[in-house]
């Protein structure tokens, strides 16, 4: 309940940021909602020396598009995504996913910069992010630098942030017309982790054959997973129930996951086929409507 | 006894009946309660404890040099500091001996091993971490059926000349009776059912302020238990050796953010923040954390039970027998009256007219926590009622039979009351068929069954599941019920002042019940003086006479007689101040709330409130000043409450998962004080019966560690996954009560459970399906879908 | 450092103090300040009994640094009040029956305060939603959802009677 002791720091600039990230390797982390970090810290699960708290460097919250892109700021909090118009509208697949992290309680101060830094398979973003093939654009000691989704989880909690670096903004391209998705999670109860979730993002094109298809699980391996094999089978097939349900199969295939309470393997990689089935059908609904 | 379901009083006065809002509230809503946690005294240090990680090891060495280190360390307290003042044992109130701090073998993962003394609760924290334990691992004993093979380890080496892990053996009923209608029914039906382990829970957790004041020798104890009494004459006992007597030592229950039980143990925790008190001369606070609370405190449940029915092939149910087995953790501190280590488990019999039954049971010591606590089960109703009704649906099951139809068959006629049950209890009254059917047609029975045949017929999966429990709570007679020795009864102390207001003290102890209120309104039915002028108190163990504390339901059934009788003495006494005063015979007065008037005059007539002025500034001959009374009820029976639950369960094909679409709950509980406080109860107790049902669990792996030991994995429902309960009732006097109430706060719990399992059952039943075990999670659901090939 | 000077506005009044890095909000509150109303139920920020509003919104104050606070605007359970009289919110759950050991009830206050400032009518399953990450164990949820339809009625009147 009460965490071992360690410095806090309150930079207000991120060059000031880094620089403690930096003259503390090995013992310091970056703090943003904390609602990932304290958890374990008050747990004494793990300790740190110094927290580096990025929540009063100005400029890191925000959503709008640019240039083609969807840019979130690292530290723009959950409930700032399940509010936004913008993210409900043409975003259906992150409105659904913020919706479903934790509680309303802890999306107010949960980031989802922080989501996706803490690398925990477990959350809910790194499989949507991958469903929407972001972009992770980090901040270190050489500058700016913008990590490919598909190169960003390295393995449980571990990512391609290097020590010094800080999560500080998320991209993702502007889905184009005829484009909707959907999360469906599998949870035991609300605020529970994902017994299984899929992430689904699909493009239409004219034709009504899928044209672009991202499809992801939450806590079903060591990373997200990304189901390769049941995206490329859609491109190019019109949504039907046997495409979807071959898909789903495809999905649920690329599942990975661990026995636990929540349920033993085979189930969780049923769920991943079910779930998938539905975010698919649910998918389609919505890219029907654009 | 009538039933009272229009209010005899106005609003104004606010008896039986109303509605009354809450006295307590306005502090609460305010959060200005006043919690354990919330207790400040001045010099008051924080104690934490080291717990084992393991099972069952022996403690080698305990290291407290780094500790002591710490700062704002000021002590570290081990069995060994204990054992110097033979306080490293004490009793259970079963009369079995647990641990307070171990000397040489830790027993259970989680077990406190020693605790940290410091200045505040951060440094206590960095105490705990920095107190190195050596252990030498044993083998660990977690299955019970293991545990009582001719092979196993002996857990209790501390009892001298044990040598098995038996605790005891009890039976009650005509076992050879039972055996010969087995051998000649028509129909016979087994079926296996386990209940786990869960917990209580409640959001607060357990702790206390030791506050032993040297310069008096007086101890006063702060602590969140929900019975004070019981626990100061305990601590006299067990530590009277070392100075502690009973005059001088104060329990205070302050507010109690819920207790369903959890809160009647001794828990180790508060004897060593005394003891500490004591040793150290200053208050010692001791709060545990979630974890804490749930892996090493007193556990519910965990029975292990074989349950046949004998039948007629009409449905009949001819004898009942159970064989259960009771897993109770390294000691038994269950807290059941001691004449029943499995507590009312023999209402195993039901709402049905079972004419022969037998039930035996053994209790097993394992290498888990000790236990079991009465966790808003009545002692073990909810095992006995989970047992009884699944066993009935079997039955229903096998003879083709509508599972409403069965229980109208078999239910205890109307006519039948006082009741003797095969098992021995008295039923006090009951009306099961009116309850049932009441459920029924509120929740359209009939319309869901064909729904239910509609859906079937295109593969989808729904389910009507009832259950018609009946209770037994109100501990109890002085002939039986005894805990350690004290008998059940229980107090009311009720004074009236000059201006007609009056403080009402009780030995029981509400933890949210309402008690401030119900009490209050009992007073005012009784002798008219408003409810809202009635000051309750319960709980500081220096003013509140004495009582057994509340739970188990048992606060209306006992302290509420007590209170009425109270009442009825302070009445009386009046009745002959009123007399004095208007110059007339108490043979001459009427009686209304709040008034005597005289007989055919009525225009000339006192008010309670001038009896009560008159009690202290007139003289009547023979009578002295003051107007109180005190009662000490010895309940001449327990009180039966009922009720019918009908479920309606959706199966989700892919998932397995499981929604409550509706539940419908009728409860009895005889003539009602407050209907929305009852109302407030059966919505918690529903909600605390499902929990269990569909998501609650704590097991062990085989090397004894836990799972479920945090909220993380211990599922307590949120407003998401619980229904909108709807709720109705019966009313059905006890006719031995003095009010015809009877307990309530536990009935749906008790009945809760059952009925969802039905349902899903019910859901199933088509595929083939008879039985299957709580909680029911998704997957559990899913395999037996996948099992019948219909999983999406 | 380990030990930082902190301010931040708590119902309004500016509170400064000498804190620990590692200080929780909740303990900040509870024990710094000797302001009890605001609860502690578990220790994996599951329960909600912790809730207070940071610059309006309900936030785990288990789950909270003090110095994360610092230069914020925190309400508590001890700020609903207004001059001694209780808002619509502490009289919707008096009056429904809304609260039973009275434990979970403080957070239960914040969430729903936040919740009608931001949604003055909710239909009954936004009020499940808003309140899920509070736990309760007594009263079943079902007189809490009424005592929210309670005060959301009352504060839609003109003038509301408490």
């Amino acid at each position: 309940m009460i965490p071992a002791s360690f410095d806090y720091h309150s930079p207000r600039t991120l060059e000031e940021a880094i620089g403690l990230l930096q003259s503390h390797p090995d013992d310091a982390k970056v703090l943003s909602g904390g609602q990932s970090l304290l958890p374990l810290l008050k747990l004494r699960l793990g300790s740190v020396g110094h927290l580096v708290d990025i929540g009063r460097i100005p400029d890191l919250a925000y959503l709008r598009e640019e240039g083609g892109f969807l840019l979130i700021g690292g530290c723009t909090r959950e409930s700032a995504l399940e509010r936004s118009e913008l993210i409900r509208t043409k975003y259906p697949l992150l409105a659904d996913t913020a919706a479903v992290i934790a509680d309303p309680l802890v999306r107010n101060m949960a980031t989802v910069g922080g989501n996706l830094a803490h690398g925990d398979p477990a959350n809910d973003h790194p499989a949507t992010m991958l469903a929407l093939r972001a972009e992770i654009v980090a901040t270190g000691p050489g500058g700016r630098r913008v990590i490919a989704i598909d190169d960003f989880f390295a393995g449980l909690f571990a990512t391609a942030l290097a020590p010094g670096d800080i999560l500080t903004e998320i991209r993702i391209p502007v889905p184009p017309p005829g484009s909707g998705g959907a999360y469906k999670k599998l949870e035991r109860k609300v605020g529970d982790f994902a017994t299984a979730a899929s992430a689904v993002q699909l493009t239409l094109g004219p034709d009504g054959a899928v044209a672009k298809a991202g499809i992801a699980l939450t806590n079903a391996g060591p990373v997200p997973v990304r189901a390769t094999d049941a995206e490329t089978y859609l491109i190019g097939k019109a949504p039907s129930d046997a495409t979807i349900a071959e898909a789903a199969r495809l999905a649920g295939a690329a599942a990975t996951p661990s026995a636990d309470r929540r349920g033993a393997v085979e189930y969780k990689q049923e769920m991943a086929r079910i779930l998938t089935g539905r975010a698919l059908r649910r998918a389609v609904e919505r890219a029907k409507g654009n | 006894m009538e039933s009272t379901t229009t209010p005899k009083t106005s609003a104004a006065i606010c008896g039986m009946g109303h509605s009354m809002k809450r006295k307590e509230d306005p502090r609460f809503i305010r959060g200005q309660g006043n919690y354990v946690d919330d207790v400040k005294l001045p010099g008051m240090l924080h104690m934490a404890i080291v717990r084992s990680p393991f099972a069952h090891a022996k403690i080698l060495a305990i290291h407290t040099e780094k500790a002591m280190e710490v700062p704002g360390v000021l002590a570290v307290i081990t069995g060994e500091t204990l054992k110097q003042y033979n306080l490293h044992w004490m009793p259970t109130l079963m009369s079995d001996t647990q641990m307070v701090l171990p000397v040489e073998k830790v027993m259970y993962q989680a077990q406190e091993v020693a605790a940290v003394i410091a200045t505040d609760r951060y440094a206590a924290a960095d105490g705990v971490d920095a107190v190195e334990v050596e252990y030498d691992p044993l083998p660990v004993v977690i299955d019970p059926k293991k545990a009582l093979l001719p092979d196993a380890p002996v857990l209790r080496t501390d009892k001298t000349g044990k040598t098995d892990n038996l605790i005891w053996h009890w039976q009650t009923g005509d076992a050879a009776a039972t055996d010969k209608a087995f051998a000649e029914a028509d129909v016979t039906v087994s079926q296996d059912i386990y209940i786990p382990r869960i917990h209580v829970a409640s959001i607060e957790t357990c702790g206390c302020v030791a506050d032993f004041n040297p310069a008096m020798g007086h101890l006063t104890v702060h602590m969140t238990t929900q019975a004070p009494h019981a626990i100061r004459t305990v601590f006299a006992l067990v530590a009277g050796h070392v100075g502690l007597s009973e005059e001088k030592i104060r329990i205070i229950s302050p507010d109690i953010g819920g207790g369903f039980g959890g809160k009647v143990p001794v828990y180790p925790g508060y004897v060593i923040a005394v003891a500490a008190s004591v040793v150290i001369g200053k208050p010692v606070k001791w709060i545990e954390n979630r974890m804490e609370n749930l892996q090493a405190d007193s556990f519910a449940r965990d029975y292990h039970m074989s349950v046949d029915l004998a039948a007629k092939k009409d449905g009949t149910m001819t004898a009942l027998r159970i064989k259960t087995l009771a897993d109770h953790g390294y000691a038994d501190a269950a807290a059941n009256p001691s004449k029943y280590p499995a507590g009312m488990f023999s209402i195993c019999t039901g709402s049905y007219d079972i004419k022969t039954a037998f039930t035996e049971m053994d209790a097993a010591y394992t290498n888990k926590p000790p236990g079991g606590v009465a966790y808003r089960c009545s002692f073990r109703v909810t095992e006995a009622a989970h047992a009884i009704e699944r066993i009935t649906d079997v039955l229903a099951q096998e003879l083709k039979m509508d599972p409403a139809e069965i229980r109208f068959k078999n239910f205890i006629g109307v006519d039948k009351f006082p009741y003797k049950s095969a098992l021995g209890w008295e039923y006090d009254s009951g009306n099961y068929a009116a309850a049932l059917t009441k459920a029924m047609d509120i929740i359209g029975y009939a319309d869901l069954r064909r729904e239910q045949a509609e859906k079937r017929s295109r593969g989808e999966l729904m389910g009507i599941g009832i259950c018609s429990f009946t209770e037994i709570v109100g501990a109890g007679p002085s002939k039986d019920f005894d805990i350690l020795g004290i008998k059940m009864f229980d107090s009311a102390e009720i004074r009236v002042h000059p201006t007609g207001k009056a403080i009402t003290r009780l030995g029981t102890k509400s933890q949210g019940q309402g008690h401030e209120t119900t009490y209050a309104q009992i007073v005012a039915e009784e002798l008219g003086i408003p409810a809202a002028h009635v000051q309750v108190e319960e709980g500081d163990t220096d003013t509140a006479p004495y009582g057994l504390g509340t739970y188990a339901s048992r606060s209306t059934p006992v302290s509420g007689a007590a209170c009425a009788m109270a009442a009825r003495k302070i009445r009386d006494k009046a009745k002959k101040i009123a007399a004095h005063l208007l110059e007339v015979s108490e043979e001459d007065l009427d009686w209304e709330p709040g008034k005597f008037s005289v007989k055919g005059a009525p225009q000339k007539s006192k008010t309670i409130q001038e009896c009560a002025f008159a009690a202290y500034t007139n003289s009547t001959p023979g009578l002295e000043p003051g107007l109180e009374a005190i009662s000490y009820y010895d309940p001449p029976n327990l009180t039966f409450p009922f009720g019918s639950y009908i479920c309606v369960v959706d199966i989700d094909r892919g998932t397995g998962m499981v929604k409550i679409r509706r539940f419908v709950a009728i409860d009895d509980c005889g003539n009602i004080i407050n209907p929305m406080i009852v109302e407030g109860q059966i919505h918690g107790g529903l909600t605390m019966g499902m929990a269990p049902a569909l998501l609650e669990e704590i097991s062990y792996d085989e090397n004894g560690n836990i799972s479920g030991g945090s909220f993380m994995d211990y599922l307590v429902p949120t407003s998401m996954e619980t229904p909108a309960w709807e709720t109705g009732k019966t009313t059905t006097p006890s006719p031995h009560h003095p009010l015809g109430a009877k307990g309530v706060g536990e009935s749906a719990t008790v009945g809760a459970p059952p009925a969802i399992v039905n349902a899903v059952v019910d859901a199933l039943a088509h595929l083939g399906v008879k039985h299957i075990e709580i909680p029911i999670t998704p997957e559990k659901v899913w395999n037996l879908l996948r099992e019948a090939g219909v999983a999406e | 450092m380990a030990q930082h000077e902190i301010t931040l506005k708590i119902n309004g009044a500016e509170k400064s103090a000498s804190v620990e890095s590692r200080l929780l909000l909740v303990h900040f509150l509870r024990e710094t300040l000797a302001m009890t109303g605001t609860h502690i139920g578990c220790d994996t920020t599951h329960c909600g009994a912790c809730t207070v509003l940071m610059d309006g919104e309900p936030v785990k104050s288990c789950t909270v640094l003090a110095v994360q606070a610092d230069g914020h605007d925190v309400t508590t359970v001890e700020g609903l009040e207004q001059g001694g009289k209780l808002n619509p919110i502490q009289n919707g759950f008096w009056q429904e029956h809304g609260l039973q050991c009275g434990y979970c009830t403080p957070g239960m206050l914040m969430t729903t305060s936040a919740l009608l400032e931001r949604n003055p009518d909710p239909s009954e399953g936004e009020i499940r939603e808003a309140i899920s990450g509070n736990l309760c164990r007594c009263t079943g949820y079902v007189n809490i959802v009424k005592s929210v339809q309670h005060a959301a009625a009352a504060l839609r009147q003109p003038s509301p009677e408490a």
